[in-house]
């Protein structure tokens, strides 16, 4: 088709059909608002879906938030139920002793899980708490017909604390004395040495505890006080051994009751000092048997100054009566001097110097020794040690020993 | 004798009075630490190697999922706690520039080693960074008979000091 007429023609006619039909599909005023009003309420259920979902979102936020509060106070304990308000401690130490004796009759190389503890405490209210420790010595304790077992089950510690004050307890129960740098803190890891000294075991009999009552006091210049009035011991006048007057409070006689009182000097960091007395007007318990007053008069200084550490003592036990004076035991003293020095935090070595007078004349002698111990963990001890003993008396002799010994403790 | 006996007896049957061991307020201690314009509280989440490090100072898992700063500059403030023998220690502590500017004993609840409470042993740590073991770059000496104590504010201290090096090195990357 090349006549151009036609073209025009044919061209015109498509426009003319072309607008006719656009013509016919405009939307008219009233379908414009429907489409405009269908528009509208998409937008708004657009916003009220944004909406919805920012609301949602900070709804999860909030119970996020409550659910990490709730998972925080959970971990970090509200002290509000039993268990929270409930605590349980303890420490342990297995020795080994290869003790080589001038009398090879008094050699003794054993192996001995010398003391397992456990602490119990609980919180009554926030100013009335109990405390406890359960020992058992030696490992087995077994009722024989000769008393020949090896070990003690001992109630070392029950009683209830009272803070009247801020800075001002009472107790009541069964407590350690304040007496001396171990009675009150002997767990393993602690101090140097397989076994403890000798001084805070035959002159300050550790661990000495008591049933009675007792107040202490602290102030903020780093002095603190302890009075105690609590059962006596009750030495025999058999030998006038200390150690062996202790009662432990089992049906314990309370004819005499003792006192004990303490100084206590830690305004230093690193520094202790401290002075303790004790006293009792019958140190047997029995009128008119030659044991009459005893007075402990107990002194120590510990000081920690970086890797250098240093702990002295003196004791000495001044008792009145006939009897013990003519057993020359009226006065029965002990003093020892521990420097040490840490190379490193988990690694310590010691030495220490003994010097006893006790009630037996097995009980006075000087003692040299030497140790190390190793923390692999803060609260885990491994220790070795040397000792060299020698006895006042030549009749001892035959006691005089070198010894080596290992032990591996712990407490949580 | 029997006038002592009765005296702590009247002593134990008047009963406990309440025991203020608070010794000042976290909000009080921030306030001071801030001279009243105290920022707003930030979170240090404590997952991945914060939680490990955290772990790793404090020889256990610390019993929170985050933990609460302020900061202002160079300085942060961090409240913490840590229990010594049996009950946790509330501990206030700032730290400016990695090193501790002051710690404070704000709470103290345990039965023992209340020697830690008094400023004659908190004024050891001022001055005291952090070494890349994370330990107290000096010493900090003990208290007899206190020894789980001042472990516990030694441990803080690493803790606030590792937080804070943590909070201003985010801090420096987000700028």
């Amino acid at each position: 088709m090349n006549n151009p007429i036609a073209h025009t023609v044919l061209l015109a006619a498509s426009m003319s059909i072309a607008t006719a039909t656009t013509a016919a599909q405009q939307p008219t005023p009233e379908q414009m608002w429907e489409i405009i009003q269908s528009q509208q309420k998409e937008i708004e259920a657009l916003k009220r879906g944004l909406q919805d979902n920012a609301k949602q979102a900070a709804d999860a936020d909030e119970k996020a938030e409550a659910a990490v509060v709730a998972v925080e106070e959970s971990s970090t304990g509200s002290r509000g139920n039993w268990a929270d308000r409930t605590t349980i401690g303890g420490y342990g130490e297995l020795h080994y002793n290869n003790i080589d004796a001038t009398d090879p009759a008094n050699d003794n190389k054993e192996i001995d899980f010398h003391r397992f503890v456990l602490y119990f405490g609980h919180e009554f209210t926030d100013n009335i708490r109990m405390f406890s420790e359960f020992e058992l010595e030696h490992a087995l304790s077994k009722d024989t017909a000769d008393g020949s077992n090896p070990g003690e089950v001992e109630l070392e510690q029950a009683y209830i604390e009272f803070d009247l004050q801020d800075n001002l307890q009472a107790r009541g129960g069964v407590f350690l004395l304040p007496v001396g740098i171990l009675n009150e803190t002997h767990e393993p890891n602690t101090f140097y040495g397989v076994e403890r000294n000798d001084v805070e075991n035959i002159i300050v009999p550790s661990t000495w505890w008591a049933g009675g009552a007792a107040l202490s006091g602290q102030h903020d210049n780093g002095i603190s006080w302890d009075l105690a009035i609590h059962e006596g011991l009750m030495i025999p006048t058999s030998d006038f051994r200390v150690r062996s007057g202790r009662q432990k409070t089992a049906e314990a006689s309370a004819e005499d009751l003792a006192y004990t009182g303490r100084l206590r000097y830690t305004g230093i960091p690193g520094l202790e000092l401290a002075a303790s007395a004790h006293y009792q007007s019958d140190a047997s318990q029995v009128s008119g048997d030659g044991l009459d007053a005893g007075l402990l008069l107990e002194t120590h200084a510990v000081y920690e100054k970086g890797p250098f550490g240093l702990r002295a003592l003196y004791a000495e036990w001044d008792f009145d009566g006939a009897a013990v004076t003519a057993a020359g035991v009226d006065k029965q003293k002990g003093w020892y001097i521990e420097p040490s020095f840490k190379p490193r935090n988990n690694i310590g070595v010691y030495a220490r110097f003994e010097d006893l007078d006790g009630a037996r004349t097995r009980d006075r002698f000087e003692q040299w020794e030497v140790g190390a111990n190793f923390w692999p963990h803060e609260d885990v001890v491994i220790k070795a040690d040397y000792r060299s003993r020698d006895h006042d008396l030549a009749g001892d002799a035959g006691r005089d020993f070198d010894a080596f010994d290992l032990g591996i403790g712990y407490q949580f | 004798m029997t006038r002592i006996l009765t005296l702590l007896l009247l002593l134990l049957s008047a009963g406990p009075t309440p025991a203020d061991s608070t010794y000042q307020s976290p909000e009080d201690f921030l306030n001071e630490v801030f001279a009243g314009a105290v920022p707003t509280a930030q979170v240090l989440w404590l997952k991945d190697d914060v939680r490990e490090t955290s772990t790793a100072i404090m020889g256990h898992r610390y019993p929170a999922i985050r933990v609460r700063y302020w900061l202002k500059g160079t300085r942060s403030a961090w409240i913490l706690e840590e229990i010594g023998k049996e009950r946790p220690i509330t501990t206030g502590i700032v730290v400016n520039n990695h090193d501790i500017e002051r710690l404070r004993v704000l709470v103290f609840r345990e039965s023992r080693g209340w020697e830690v409470k008094h400023p004659f042993f908190t004024d050891q740590f001022p001055g005291l960074g952090i070494t890349p073991a994370y330990e107290l770059d000096g010493p900090i000496d003990g208290v007899s008979g206190a020894t789980l104590s001042v472990r516990a504010l030694k441990k803080l201290a690493r803790l606030a000091l590792y937080f804070h090096s943590r909070v201003v090195t985010d801090h420096d990357a987000a700028q």
